[in-house]
């Protein structure tokens, strides 16, 4: 169990070691705010595998997507696709887990908590953000903004969130030419598994080798999300929203944002494939994905 | 200076200077990057300088990939600065006795030396800061003397304690929190690298030219920022 406070990330500081944090579903993050009529970099939680309890000194209207969990308020079940309301003392429980890994959980209002370099995202590694940039724990209080948000909610359509695993589209990295053909063919071709080893940071995969043709060193640059970055032992990393700023190995490909909510939502032991898209394809997919959070008709 | 500007991912563009450890290499992706910073581009959200190349993070949904590449080539192929900007000076104290260099004998038995020569010869030359990354406020420093060049540790630590002053493959650095890390510690600084807590957070930015300068134990005790002065 694993539950963080995120907003969509600390942006602007990454030239000074700055990593940015933020949701590993952006997608769930911005359909659970704007639900309840929140701005989109509001302050939510992310809740990971096991959902934490949590008792509302004071009415509050929540908002939870991502992963599929059974949920309920004082014993009674609710629909997790709609705003719930929580009256002042009332208890909500996460229960059974479906589909998915992490779930956006906000409030209307959103979290009124201390901002640090522009953000409200945790960065669990350096200590950023609200509660010391940790974990939530047991007995931690989280104030309400006591402004409601002007705007009215607005639906979505909620992310198709993976069972087991998922295929997501890729483009070719910076450094694809440090790579061999085969690598590349392998990497189209294979079934990768994300192991234990896997976090906010990224997901280790295993499976078949990817060959550098040009030694697997790079002299220190940015590392961009949803990098796919191979160290000499072939083995890929899928460099995900709490990763470093900068590395030292090459990236072979690079997932293309609209799909990276998908990835945000794997678990270890879940399988990953990867297909090919140009860049105009990857722009595309990411305005099919803008338009689910404003379907037909909505403002 | 040759580059060329290359995709990375969906929303970011890589400017690539010549692939080469290189001080000359490193000011112009400064350059670049200032040059970039000042040009106020729509849809661009961060900018990160590495050794020898400046990543431009963008919104793909503000800003065209045709229009921004050709932004990006058009900044890059100005002509560079006759001369090299200075970057700041900063003087970092440095204790080096005792517990707070556990790795200075191991990098004296690396270069057949003393751990007195270890610190003499850490101490005799300026660095300069090429990169800051690895976690908030880490500066990747260089070029630490060939003689205590010590490649990196072969099993890394879990656990580093804040302030450790470090060399690894001709490089020098500070942890600025308590991190894993691979780097041969030598010593300790009373200086917090990022502190939140000051206007400027931040002590190393790329460019800097960064001095070390001997303490004693007892005075890091009185100025440690650690709160390690027991």
């Amino acid at each position: 169990m694993l539950t963080t406070v995120q907003d969509l990330g600390r942006r602007g500081y990454q030239g000074l070691g700055v990593p940015v944090a933020g949701p590993m579903d952006w997608y769930s993050h911005r359909l659970a705010n704007q639900r309840i009529g929140n701005d989109p970099m509001a302050a939510a939680l992310e809740v990971t595998l096991l959902g934490p309890e949590l008792a509302a000194e004071g009415d509050v209207i929540v908002s939870v997507a991502g992963a599929d969990f059974e949920m309920t308020v004082d014993g009674v079940g609710v629909r997790a696709d709609e705003p719930v309301v929580i009256r002042s003392g009332g208890k909500l429980r996460f229960g059974t887990r479906g589909s998915g890994t992490r779930a956006t959980l906000a409030v209307r209002g959103g979290f009124d908590l201390p901002v640090t370099l522009g953000s409200r995202a945790t960065h669990l590694v350096s200590s950023i953000g609200p509660f010391g940039g940790r974990a939530l724990r047991a007995g931690d209080r989280l104030p309400v903004s006591e402004s409601a948000p002007s705007s009215e909610g607005r639906h979505g359509r909620p992310l198709n969130v993976p069972v087991g695993g998922a295929r997501v589209r890729v483009v070719p990295a910076a450094h694809r030419d440090r790579f061999t053909d085969e690598a590349w063919s392998t990497l189209l071709s294979s079934r990768f598994t994300v192991t234990p080893q896997s976090n906010r940071m990224g997901y280790r995969l295993d499976g078949p080798r990817l060959t550098h043709s040009r030694g697997a060193d790079i002299l220190s640059e940015a590392m961009p999300l949803g990098a796919l970055q191979v160290p000499s032992s072939g083995q890929p990393i899928l460099l995900m929203a709490d990763r470093q700023t900068t590395g030292g190995y090459p990236t072979i490909a690079n997932v293309i944002t609209a799909d990276l909510p998908l990835a945000g939502q794997l678990a270890p032991g879940d399988w990953i494939e990867f297909e090919t898209c140009s860049l105009d394809e990857a722009i595309a997919a990411l305005r099919a994905r803008e338009a689910d959070l404003s379907p037909a008709g909505e403002p | 200076m040759e580059f060329r500007v290359i995709p990375a991912g969906d929303s970011g563009w890589l400017i690539e200077l010549p692939d080469r450890l290189d001080e000359e290499v490193n000011a112009r992706a400064i350059e670049i990057a200032r040059e970039i910073e000042r040009a106020n581009l729509a849809g661009v959200t961060d900018i990160v300088v590495g050794y020898r190349s400046v990543m431009v993070y963008v919104d793909p949904l503000k800003a065209s990939a045709a229009a921004m590449r050709e932004q990006l080539n058009a900044i890059a192929s100005r002509p560079a600065a006759a001369e090299l900007a200075p970057g700041d000076f900063v003087e970092v104290p440095v204790c080096y006795d005792g517990a707070y260099g556990p790795d200075i004998d191991d990098v004296a038995a690396f270069g057949h030396c003393s751990a007195a020569d270890v610190i003499d010869l850490h101490l005799a030359v300026e660095y300069r800061v090429y990169v800051v990354g690895f976690v908030p406020g880490f500066a990747y420093m260089a070029s630490v003397d060939p003689r205590i060049a010590a490649p990196r540790r072969a099993s890394p630590r879990l656990k580093v304690p804040a302030g450790s002053v470090a060399i690894a493959a001709g490089q020098t650095g500070i942890y600025p929190a308590e991190t894993p890390g691979g780097w041969h510690l030598i010593g300790r600084t009373p200086v917090r690298p990022y502190d939140p807590a000051r206007p400027n957070p931040f002590l190393f930015h790329p460019g800097d030219r960064v001095r070390f300068q001997r303490i004693t134990e007892a005075e890091y005790r009185k100025t440690t920022a650690w709160g390690d002065a027991q």
